[in-house]
């Protein structure tokens, strides 16, 4: 049976398809403030009713891309496409393109309502309708009791809500959200995520949202890309940037990994063997389509996909590591072993705490073996 | 702050204050003289203030005041915001330097030249000389202390209200009154009440400019004063310090108010870290 990355949320993947036509490109962007380049001849294909998520360090140019795409900034070169029409020249209040701003900017004379109902509005709704989508949004983000507060009698996340529901209640084609939820704690974050994808589901609107929580992509996201310095580095989907990231910098960037630097031996079939002297030793592992023999490459491996155990693993195991635990982080669900080589080289192993009760710990300072399989890491060359 | 003055800083603050306030108490008080003489006190009476309503010539030249008071604030205030919003929006035009530098020249020019070059200008187009001259200059007088406030304003203005708004469908025009004019309105109004007052109690650039039926009370005042000063026209001048004096502390009360709560409410709208 063929393996697949990940669990599969919904059979829905456009950009596999050769025909399908994107609904937002970004065609060789490039931005510059004076002699700084914010986006750097970019270019992305974004689909409609995709949950697309922009991650990366900040000041890489995720609010600029978005600022771009709603009309604020025009770009120095490059196109923008929206449904296979030219924005440029196209003034932001004729894109059907909202933004819920990173600063919220809320209208400060204006009640949660009024906020919320001033898109409507301006589209010349009647108002019985305009009441009735405000009920709704304010009822989707809980406020329904500060309906007419001012926006400076209300909390951080009360904040934040509002202007969701304000970017929300037009119900844009397309939805720019820059880092929506960062204000909300954690279990208001989750029901807010939820219901974030619901909607756009339902709706069948295009998200696209910057977030600087790399659990929050993963989950909602159909697609994540990475961005650095105004380029991005890698776009695919949650599992694929997880399992299959194409470079250390995303490796690094997205979730915990062991990195270890050495050079390809030998590459024969779909066998690699890594000679890494920083460890004392080799590393078996699966090709990844580039990288010839002699070359410098990396070995990236998850933590929670190294084994850790006292006892050593059967004669012929590939890829068995031997050292001293240094550190344990208990997290509740997962420890994190640190566990130090002879040569004074890191390598981090995660173990779930499936019982609560364990008859041998492993304790600090005990020596303990590390392996894993072939297919558990990849081979990185840049 | 030191809480006792001391003697030396204590003189000074009533020397000063008296040096400032004396003459003009000294003029609201005469005007409750009972004598028709000025300067002989002969008892208390508020005759003066009624008989001030019966001297016609005043009571026009207060009336022309008022109008071109209300008049060339309401004009400068429009040119004034807009001055200032240009100044504030459009950081590299053609131009620009030029154009902040003659928006405040007035505000340092003396009134003497503004007067002469604005009657030397209605004298060379053929513009007859009355209210519509002095309103104009008026008008040319005060827009520079309305740009002024109105643009120290702009400063504070977070743009990202007025981004939201176009966002949301808003075209710019929209915008500016749905947005932008109610959160600066304690700006324009302060400006709207200087430009008032400056005009109430202008009396070289109103001399220049002024013309058949355009008496200004301060031109009145002034062409009365010569000829002897009279009770009336303390009175009269009573009531204008009245006028100005609630003009200025409501202006700065409510200037000082709005500030503090737009402060509170811009600190809230907006996320500190953002
Ligand atoms: N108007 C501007 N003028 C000059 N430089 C700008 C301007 N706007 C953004 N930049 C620069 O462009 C870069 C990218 O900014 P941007 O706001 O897109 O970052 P970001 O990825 O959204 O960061 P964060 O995660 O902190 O929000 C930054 O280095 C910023 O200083
Ligand atoms: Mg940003």
């Amino acid at each position: 049976m063929a393996k697949t990355l990940g669990p599969v949320k919904r059979k829905f993947s456009p950009w596999d398809d050769p025909g399908a036509k994107p609904y937002i490109r970004f065609e060789n962007v490039t931005k510059r403030f004076g002699d700084f380049t914010a986006v750097d001849d970019l270019s992305l294909d974004i689909y409609e009713r995709e949950f697309f998520s922009l991650l990366g360090p900040s000041g890489c140019g995720k609010t600029t891309l978005m600022r771009m795409l709603a009309g604020f900034e025009e770009p120095t070169s490059g196109r923008i496409l929206l449904d296979g029409k030219d924005l440029a020249g196209v003034p932001p209040y004729r894109r059907p393109v909202n933004m819920m701003f990173q600063s919220y900017a809320l209208f400060p004379h204006m009640t949660v309502e009024g906020n919320i109902a001033f898109g409507l509005k301006q589209d010349g709704l009647p108002k019985p309708d305009i009441d009735a989508r405000v009920k709704e949004m304010l009822k989707l983000v809980k406020l329904e009791r500060f309906a007419q507060r001012k926006p400076h009698q209300l909390s951080g996340g009360q904040r934040q809500r509002v202007a969701l529901a304000r970017s929300l209640a037009k119900r844009p084609k397309v939805l720019l959200l820059d880092e929506p939820l960062g204000a909300l704690d954690k279990k208001l974050r989750e029901e807010t995520q939820f219901e974030l994808m619901d909607i756009q589901y339902e709706l069948g609107l295009t998200f696209l949202i910057v977030t600087h929580d790399q659990e929050e992509a993963m989950t909602m996201s159909d697609r994540i890309a990475v961005m650095d310095l105004g380029k991005l580095v890698q776009v695919a989907p949650p599992a694929e940037i997880y399992e299959l990231p194409n470079s250390r910098y995303v490796a690094d960037f997205i979730g915990d990994i062991n990195l270890i630097e050495g050079k390809i031996a030998s590459a024969e079939g779909n066998r690699l063997r890594l000679a890494c002297d920083g460890i004392g030793t080799s590393i078996e592992a699966e090709a990844s389509g580039s990288g010839a023999a002699g070359e410098t490459a990396w070995f990236a491996v998850r933590p929670e996909k190294v084994r850790i155990s006292h006892d050593p693993p059967p004669e012929g195991t590939v890829n068995v590591l031997s050292g001293e635990v240094w550190d344990i982080g208990y997290l509740g669900d997962v420890s994190v072993y640190r566990v130090k080589l002879p040569n004074g080289a890191i390598v981090k192993s995660t173990l779930a705490n499936v019982t609560r009760l364990v008859e041998r710990p492993i304790g600090w300072d005990d020596k303990v073996y590390l392996t894993w399989p072939r297919d558990a890491g990849i081979v990185l060359t840049r | 702050m030191n809480k006792n003055l001391g003697w030396f800083n204590l003189t000074s603050l009533v020397l000063g204050f008296a040096f400032l306030y004396l003459p003009i108490l000294l003029l609201v008080v005469f005007s409750f003289n009972e004598s028709k003489l000025v300067t002989v006190w002969a008892g208390f009476s508020t005759k003066w203030y009624v008989s001030m309503w019966a001297n016609e010539g005043l009571m026009d030249a207060a009336w022309v005041t008022v109008r071109v008071g209300l008049l060339s604030a309401t004009i400068a205030t429009a040119l004034g915001t807009l001055a200032a919003l240009t100044l504030d929006r459009f950081h590299r035009f053609p131009g620009r330097t030029l154009f902040s530098g003659m928006v405040y020249a007035p505000l340092v020019m003396p009134e003497v030249i503004t007067g002469l070059s604005l009657l030397l200008l209605f004298v060379a187009i053929n513009f007859d000389r009355g209210f519509w001259t002095v309103t104009l200059a008026h008008t040319t007088l005060t827009m520079c202390f309305v740009a002024v406030v109105v643009q120290s304003r702009l400063v504070t203005f977070d743009k990202s209200l007025e981004e939201a708004a176009q966002d949301l469908g808003c075209p710019p025009v929209k915008t500016f009154f749905a947005i932008t004019l109610p959160l600066i309105l304690p700006a324009v109004v302060a400006g709207w009440m200087l430009a008032f007052t400056l005009s109430l109690d202008d009396l070289v650039i109103a001399s220049f400019n002024t013309g058949p039926g355009a008496t200004t009370l301060p031109i009145k005042i002034y062409s009365q004063v010569r000829l002897g000063v009279t009770p009336e026209i303390n009175a009269i001048c009573s009531i204008m310090i009245g006028i100005v004096a609630i003009g200025v502390i409501v202006a700065s009360i409510a200037t000082r108010r709005s500030e503090l709560e737009r402060d509170k409410a811009e600190r809230a709208a907006f996320r500190v870290d953002g």
